[in-house]
């Protein structure tokens, strides 16, 4: 697994748990080093070792911590830039729902090698969506789930967002929604030193 | 160009299908004033001259130079071109230009090339402002997602510069020659200071080797010191620290040794193998080395810093002595029979 993921696993659960947390986590998974690398590439065995660990000293299931995952990355502080490259999907919700088939194939343009989960889209109508995610890490799928429910609010669109269990090779998040403009969301520049965060 | 077109009646775009076709048009009439244009291009134009102004007086086509006229224009009508406003000299745009059906006037299509990112930042143009099938968000998308992995690349270089410090920090190996090095010496000393065998302390310069590194290259001076090390090795115990502590400067500890003559012989023999012709390359490297030498036992209490500085002390004497010789701290120049005869 590439090393962003590895590390943004850490970066989460150490702005939400704390540094300490983190360390016994590490120690638990028994990764034999303190950190992960951004730039490196790790066994996926690491990264569910890391995930299960979590989950057992955090006394939180394993879906539940990879979804808190997606709204980390999301919203937290700490991860502006990931947030804004996903604002690049579209101008509305909907527009963005549309993009994620080309998620993947956008990381790739700034890193080659990284494995993001395969996204496919079914639009059953202009509200209702099914997504239905590929990725060779289990529980993926509540990792977008996180995502999705924390960019809906970034847009300012009221949405339902649930995950469906396994379906037709991966997993299925069926997404309903509710009113398109909601509140008016947060501000979103298409250059980068306009935004005054 | 060949064109793929079944015949075509009745073919027009109004100007709302132009603008969401093409957001940053241009159309001018057959007497060259501006008619109408996309409405990314009236966004940037907002409270400036255009709608009815003459084309040439707002635009200033820089590339291919002498485009100063409709007719010169539509000589070049589908080729690349290269204009800015007159009022906005920092906008580049570049645009191609075509006639329109019954050569009566043109439309100008215009982007904004690589100039992009600063004319999104300079007019807060967002991704409406483009047309669907431009790429000028993803643009924008590579730029900042290629900047937040340069950060990160950025950031995994000064963490690993600063475990490259720690680790040399921490060696205690010369990566040159493979002796000790400085801080190795000091961990030595700190030890021989503080325990109850006495020991001695040589300090040892190499005469002549600048000359070497002038003359022969810093190749054939790598060269030298890297004799020069075998010799210290195999001229001393096992159990001797030999230091490498500059350029050309080294530091022998020798523990259970003080007797004043032996650590003298011990210093000539180490001074005559580095008399010894080195070979390099067909050449011959000519060095000699002057030695200083201070013993615990000459001290109450003996302490690294004054003992470093006595044994460079004597290495001064012997230096000033005419080189190629040993001194002991303590023993006074004069008294010395080989200064005696020089």
């Amino acid at each position: 697994m590439h090393g962003l993921i590895n590390r943004s696993i850490q970066c989460f659960l150490r702005d939400t748990y704390g540094a300490a947390t983190w360390a016994a986590v590490a120690r638990e998974a028994q990764l034999g080093f303190d950190n992960f690398e951004t730039m490196l590439m790790y066994d996926l065995a690491l990264t569910d070792a890391v995930i299960d660990a979590a989950s057992r000293l955090l006394g939180r299931p394993r879906d539940t911590v990879l979804e808190d995952l997606g709204i980390y990355l999301v919203s937290h502080p700490n991860v502006q830039s990931l947030r804004r490259l996903l604002r690049f999907g579209g101008v509305t919700f909907a527009d963005f729902l549309h993009s994620l088939e080309d998620l993947p194939g956008r990381a790739r343009l700034a890193l080659p090698d990284i494995d993001l989960p395969q996204l496919d889209l079914i639009d059953h109508s202009a509200a209702d969506f099914t997504l239905i995610c590929h990725s060779r890490l289990s529980g993926a799928g509540f990792v977008v789930v996180g995502i999705l429910r924390a960019m809906a609010d970034d847009y300012g669109a009221l949405s339902v967002v649930d995950h469906l269990g396994a379906r037709d090779g991966g997993e299925a998040i069926m997404i309903t929604l509710a009113e398109t403009s909601f509140t008016s969301g947060r501000r979103f520049d298409l250059a980068l030193k306009a935004v005054a965060e | 160009m060949n064109l793929a077109c079944l015949p075509i009646t009745d073919f027009n775009l109004g100007p709302e299908a132009l603008g969401a076709l093409m957001p940053m048009h241009l159309l001018i009439g057959a007497d060259g004033r501006i008619l109408a244009c996309g409405p990314t291009m009236q966004k940037l134009m907002q409270g400036k001259p255009l709608l009815g102004f003459d084309f040439f007086d707002v635009f200033e086509v820089r590339r291919p130079s002498g485009l100063g006229s409709l007719s010169a224009l539509r000589a070049r009508s589908g080729g690349r071109i290269y204009l800015n406003a007159r009022t906005m000299p920092a906008t580049g745009f570049r645009g191609i230009a075509v006639p329109l059906a019954g050569g009566k006037g043109m439309v100008i299509n215009l982007s904004f090339g690589i100039g992009l990112v600063d004319a999104v930042r300079d007019h807060q143009l967002t991704d409406a402002d483009f047309a669907p099938t431009d790429l000028a968000v993803e643009l924008l998308y590579v730029v900042e997602a290629k900047s937040a992995v340069m950060q990160e690349l950025r950031d995994l270089n000064l963490r690993l510069q600063g475990a490259k410090s720690a680790a040399e920090e921490q060696a205690l190996t010369d990566t040159l020659t493979g002796l000790r090095n400085r801080r190795a010496l000091d961990l030595a000393l700190a030890v021989a200071t503080g325990g109850p065998r006495p020991f001695a302390l040589m300090h040892l310069d190499l005469d002549f080797f600048k000359a070497v590194n002038d003359t022969l290259g810093h190749a054939a001076g790598d060269h030298v010191l890297r004799s020069v090390a075998r010799v210290l090795t195999d001229e001393t115990r096992a159990n001797d620290t030999v230091a490498r502590v500059g350029g050309d400067e080294f530091v022998i500890l020798l523990p259970g040794l003080t007797d004043p003559t032996k650590l003298e012989q011990i210093g000539q023999r180490i001074i005559a193998k580095l008399c010894e012709p080195i070979p390099y390359e067909g050449q011959m490297c000519r060095i000699a080395a002057s030695v200083g030498v201070t013993y615990s036992t000459a001290y109450t209490h003996p302490q690294s810093d004054e003992m470093l500085n006595d044994a460079d002390q004597a290495l001064y004497s012997a230096k000033r002595a005419g080189r190629g010789c040993v001194r002991l701290h303590g023993v006074p120049p004069l008294a010395d029979p080989q200064l005696a005869q020089a």
